[in-house]
């Protein structure tokens, strides 16, 4: 098998001192999309804003290497320029800033000096993945977030992803407060991404999602590390019992209530 | 007061030479004299919480080389960069050190009776009328010593006057332009306007040299007639070796309106302030401003607008940002005064600051003396928000061009709203160039 795409070994990552996620492994390769599943406070955010680079999460033991780099010694943006993407629980509000603008100047930023995208191609672009994702020409002239519903600022997420087209998106509870049909515009996105250049980790509380992205691997995630991986009938099966089954077939203690934090 | 600043080293029979030389009439060497006198007895301002002991408002070379053009072509091209709509309207007076350079104003003004032109020319060919509002109802000359000093050195200005009913649609540009090491501008600008007429005007400081120590005292009278529109743009640019003192002042008549739009760009310490007189019932202002400031600079901006008149409104919307180790004190005062029923005030401060060396404090004060008044205040100061530029990042744009895109976002609310095209055209280049 080729060279993984991200390769996370024995990652600890805490947050003000306290740690959340506790020996983590896992290997994506070109074109897998995997889930990582479980109940809240495990772990799964942190480990996706630990990723990216989030400035309140330190890493305190581990390795992670991304396309043959070594990830924790990169900057955010170097992450990012490298074909990492995070489409995030709660992406922030830039006033101001028109999204347009913003996803130029990303683009740009990826793309280098001298070799900037042709405004009108930009353009068309936009035009065509905003109309894939049923979203208003003013999304455009709006201002970054501001002002977005929740459902838009996802929808807006799956719009950066399309325009800057990574070779890993992370997708960091992307459904959570989705109705239905967001949901499926959403994962409308995320399936026309699908090629072997494109791998994709979806972090999820509910099975819903992997309805409409059918995963080629899922994990459980549980105390900050992995303890059980299958294929997506694992989802289903955790859909029909729910944790408490699982948590009982592998002797795992109630949770100790910690409370994730919001990035 | 010997302890608060260098002595002038000029006196009566320097000023009489150099007012003689430029022909003026005897009240306006009178108020030279005056201003002399009380530079040398008047305190200077006193701008809260900006300690101004020692700044350099009075060591400047007086009488500065200038030159004239022929064509904007022939100025250099940061002069020319800013030249906008004025040359294409044909209304434009570039200024070199004091002195006009060019000057154009089309056939259809003169026409209606509108005076466009440098000061000293104004008060050769049009003295009575200067006179009427030099050091008039907006400004007065014995405020402290840095007015007093004004009105003793004048040596550049304008002179704008728009007859009554006389609605000029397109904006009239002067530019301000000091390329002397230690040179002193000590500009005084009139806009006049009568009863019903309308005028645009967009007005450029701008100093290309910085390895001396130059000086900039700066007056601006505005007078809205009765139910007359003025909208002012102005983007200031003056570099790092030149001390400022603006202070632009504002009398607005009945139903009058007044319009400022501000970009205060400059780079060297400063105090400023922009005051508008609500005199007449029914009149209007809005003031909008924004600034960016950087390196070590110190800058204390005062916005303050009186309610005299019945119904009169007012709206003031500042944006400054703070970099590197600036240091910026932004006053806002909106005072309604009794008898001014009905009046409506309104103001928004915002300060954000971009390094933990930076320090910016925004006040906000209303003094109201009327019952039967709306009024409100806004204030902020914040640093940027790490998980902003966090977001920025993550999407692959490096940290200075992030930090680029949140001042442009914190500054657009303003910028946008500015009244004329061409300012906030230029007003967007000059802050790239500011944040880079």
């Amino acid at each position: 098998m080729s060279q993984p795409v991200l390769k996370i070994e024995n990652l600890h990552v805490a947050i003000e001192g306290k740690e959340i996620v506790k020996g983590f492994d896992l290997e994506i390769h070109g074109g897998e999309i995997h889930a990582i599943m479980g109940p809240n406070g495990t772990g799964k955010s942190t480990l996706a804003s630990a990723l990216m680079g989030h400035p309140k999460y330190e890493i305190t033991e581990g390795k992670v290497t991304f396309l043959g780099q070594d990830l924790l010694e990169m900057e955010v943006d170097e992450r990012a320029r490298a074909g990492m993407f995070l489409a995030m629980q709660y992406p922030s509000e830039i006033a101001g800033v028109t999204n347009s603008d913003f996803l130029r100047t990303a683009i740009n930023a990826r793309r280098g000096e001298g070799n900037e995208i042709p405004l009108m191609k930009f353009i068309k672009k936009l035009d065509e993945k905003m109309a894939l994702l049923d979203m208003g020409e003013e999304f455009a002239t709006r201002y970054l977030n501001e002002g977005f519903s929740g459902g838009e600022k996802k929808r807006n997420e799956i719009l950066q992803l399309m325009m800057l087209e990574p070779k890993l998106a992370i997708l960091d509870e992307i459904d959570s407060g989705l109705d239905i049909d967001a949901l499926k515009v959403v994962a409308k996105g995320v399936n026309a991404m699908r090629s072997p250049e494109f791998s994709c980790l979806i972090i999820t509380h509910y099975q819903r999602l992997l309805n409409y992205i059918t995963p080629d691997k899922v994990h459980v995630m549980m105390q900050g590390r992995i303890v059980k991986s299958g294929g997506p009938e694992l989802a289903e099966r955790l859909e029909a019992e729910g944790y408490d089954g699982l948590k009982k077939e592998l002797g795992i203690e109630e949770e100790e209530g910690t409370v994730e934090q919001e990035a | 007061m010997a302890t608060e600043m260098k002595n002038l080293h000029y006196d009566t029979s320097y000023l009489e030479n150099f007012s003689g030389r430029r022909g003026e009439p005897d009240w306006f060497l009178d108020l030279r004299k005056k201003g002399l006198e009380l530079a040398q007895t008047l305190p200077l301002p006193k701008p809260e919480k900006t300690r101004i002991i020692g700044w350099n408002f009075t060591q400047f070379e007086h009488e500065l080389p200038t030159r004239t053009v022929d064509a904007v072509a022939d100025l250099p091209e940061n002069v020319r960069s800013l030249i906008g709509q004025g040359e294409q309207s044909g209304n434009l007076l570039v200024l070199h050190n004091g002195s006009t350079a060019y000057a154009t104003l089309s056939e259809d003004l003169k026409a209606k009776g509108v005076i466009f032109t440098d000061l000293a020319t104004a008060l050769r060919d049009h003295g009575d009328l200067v006179k009427k509002y030099y050091f008039s109802k907006a400004a007065k000359l014995d405020a402290h010593k840095l007015t007093a000093l004004n009105a003793a050195l004048v040596n550049s200005g304008l002179f704008l006057y728009v007859p009554k009913n006389v609605d000029i649609e397109v904006p009239l540009q002067a530019v301000f332009w000091l390329d002397h090491d230690n040179g002193g501008l000590i500009n005084h600008v009139i806009i006049a306007t009568e009863a019903n007429s309308s005028v645009t005007y967009v007005e450029n400081y701008l100093s290309t040299t910085n390895s001396g120590q130059a000086v900039a005292n700066i007056i601006t009278e505005v007078y809205v007639g009765e139910n007359a529109r003025v909208q002012f743009g102005g983007v200031e640019y003056l570099s790092s070796d030149v001390t400022t003192f603006i202070n632009r002042r504002g009398y607005v008549g009945r139903d009058g309106n007044l319009q400022w739009a501000l970009g205060q760009m400059n780079d060297g310490d400063l105090i400023t302030e922009t005051y508008s007189e609500l005199a007449g019932d029914g009149s209007s202002v809005d003031t909008k401003a924004v600034s960016i400031g950087r390196g070590t600079q110190k800058q204390n901006f005062v916005n303050r607008i009186k309610h005299y008149g019945k119904n009169s409104t007012s709206n003031m919307l500042i944006h400054g940002v703070q970099r590197e180790e600036a240091q910026a004190i932004f006053n806002g005062i909106t005072k309604i005064e009794h008898g001014a029923s009905k009046s409506d005030g309104e103001q928004t401060q915002r300060v954000l600051m971009l390094s933990s060396k930076a320090r910016g404090d925004a006040n906000p004060i209303l003094l109201i003396d009327e019952d039967d008044v709306v009024a409100g205040h806004a204030a902020s100061v914040g640093r940027i928000d790490p998980i902003q530029l966090y977001y920025l990042m993550s999407r692959g744009i490096p940290k200075n061009e992030a930090e680029r895109l949140i001042i442009h976002g914190f500054l657009e609310p303003v910028v946008s709203q500015l009244p004329i095209e061409g300012v906030k055209e230029q007003l967007a280049a000059v802050i790239e160039g500011k944040v880079q």
